[in-house]
């Protein structure tokens, strides 16, 4: 990755798109510097997180990340994968973070699934409760890498109408995907990364129907052929 | 007249069974616990303690566990270092076996699917927390069968600790075929004691496998 250079404001919902291997999501894991970045920085609401001597464990409990592989805690049920953060990290008491776990399950409508494993549930399932579990943190920033790529078709409508619903709460997103629907629908802003820089960005519309670089077009036209 | 040897013993190679099973338990929690610390040595990003746990494993693997006998009983007393004989096999069958643990440990940890790590440490918890909250549990559910194995071959080779003078089931088998000459009486049943504790570990540790078992995770069996 060179040269990127990129803005996210308060309750603002961005999708970056581009052909793999262009370092959308090494660019999502630069960011919490779950992957360091040799250089460079990142400020979040105006803190250089990329100071050596910052705090990275408090930075993390306020931007949570949702993965491709989901990455549930595969020996917890789907409330304990919850709770685990919410007790260790906020130091939360047992009862409170039960509490906040049920409201979470019951945001991404598998309250009923409280008690499952991972392994019990669908791979939709599995992403709604890692969504759960984000959101349960109460984040300032929730970043998406690929969130529905692992997923069955059928299965990839619930995991977007979770999103959609946290997008129009407000919630800060960074959503890489190749979903343009979810983009073109959600999205304030859209961000076209391709071999590791960012070639253009724009409003939804103004990027689907009218992209200025010709790599942009080319991997359009082939996205929507599809 | 030959099982008259056995029957009329029973009470001395009770001693002897029950001072192998102290000595084994003794041993597996001495290497469960190092083994932990030196299986996680061996991935820390720190280099010295990384050193430290290879050189640990390699020396303990590389040598044999009677040797490490004879160097805790009879070598250690000549650098002021005097331990009673029970007290020396234990902690070498243990400091031994905790090289083997420690490799379990650590390929057990290195199983767990990487994405673990990350979601704990993307939502803000700790190296240590993850490893002791998300890692570990998962790990130390994988390692069971290979622990079995290594605590049955614990259980056996702590009839090695015989040669310094500790009265376990094998010196036990020894003294009785030197008295009455039926060794193959004597040692087919000792055999048989050894078999009976190990086979009982494996049925144990099959049971721990069962109740530690993760629904809906890895192969049901």
């Amino acid at each position: 990755m060179k040269g990127i250079n990129l803005k996210v404001y308060k309750g603002e919902v961005v999708v970056v798109i581009g052909p793999s291997g262009s370092g959308k999501s090494t660019f999502l894991r630069c960011l919490n510097r779950l992957t360091e970045p040799t250089k460079g920085d990142v400020y979040f609401e105006g803190v250089r997180i990329t100071d050596p001597k910052m705090d990275m464990n408090k930075i993390r409990s306020e931007i949570a990340m949702v993965f491709q592989s989901f990455n549930l805690f595969l020996h917890l049920t789907a409330k304990k994968n919850i709770m685990l953060a919410l007790t260790k990290v906020k130091g939360m008491e047992v009862e409170e973070a039960e509490k906040r776990a049920r409201a979470a399950l019951d945001r991404v409508g598998l309250l009923n699934k409280a008690d499952s494993f991972p392994g019990q549930l669908s791979g939709g399932q599995q992403q709604r409760v890692a969504i759960g579990r984000a959101v349960a943190m109460n984040p300032k920033l929730i970043m998406f890498d690929e969130p529905t790529s692992a997923l069955d078709p059928e299965l990839i409508g619930e995991v977007l109408d979770v999103m959609k619903s946290l997008a129009s709460g407000g919630m800060t997103m960074i959503v890489v995907t190749h979903e343009m629907g979810f983009a073109r629908e959600v999205s304030d802003r859209v961000v076209f990364m391709d071999h590791g820089i960012i070639l253009e960005e724009g409003a939804p519309a103004e990027i689907f129907t009218n992209p200025t670089h010709e790599r942009t077009k080319t991997f359009l036209r082939r996205l929507f052929k599809e | 007249m030959a099982l008259d040897i056995i029957t009329n013993n029973l009470g001395f190679f009770w001693k002897g069974a029950l001072l192998t099973l102290e000595i084994s338990l003794c041993a597996i929690a001495i290497g469960f616990a190092l083994g932990i610390l030196m299986g996680l040595g061996r991935i820390s990003r720190i280099l010295p303690i990384r050193l430290i746990s290879t050189g640990y494993v390699e020396a303990l693997r590389g040598t044999p566990l009677l040797i490490q006998i004879f160097i805790i009983y009879f070598g250690l007393p000549s650098v002021g270092l005097v331990l009673d004989p029970l007290v020396s096999g234990i902690l070498a069958v243990g400091l031994n076996s905790a090289a083997y643990q420690a490799e379990i440990i650590r390929g057990g940890i290195q199983s767990v699917p990487k994405g673990q790590l990350e979601a704990a440490r993307s939502i803000g918890m700790t190296y240590t927390q993850s490893m002791r909250h998300v890692i570990l549990p998962q790990a130390l559910r994988l390692i069971i069968p290979p622990m079995t194995n290594e605590f049955i071959i614990l259980i056996k080779d702590s009839s090695l600790v015989s040669a310094i003078g500790i009265w376990e089931l094998t010196l036990v088998g020894k003294e009785l075929n030197a008295k009455y000459f039926e060794p193959f009486t004597v040692f087919i049943f000792i055999a048989i004691v050894y078999f009976i504790m190990t086979y009982a570990t494996s049925k144990i540790m099959r049971r721990v496998e069962k109740k530690f078992r993760i629904p809906g995770y890895g192969a049901e069996a």
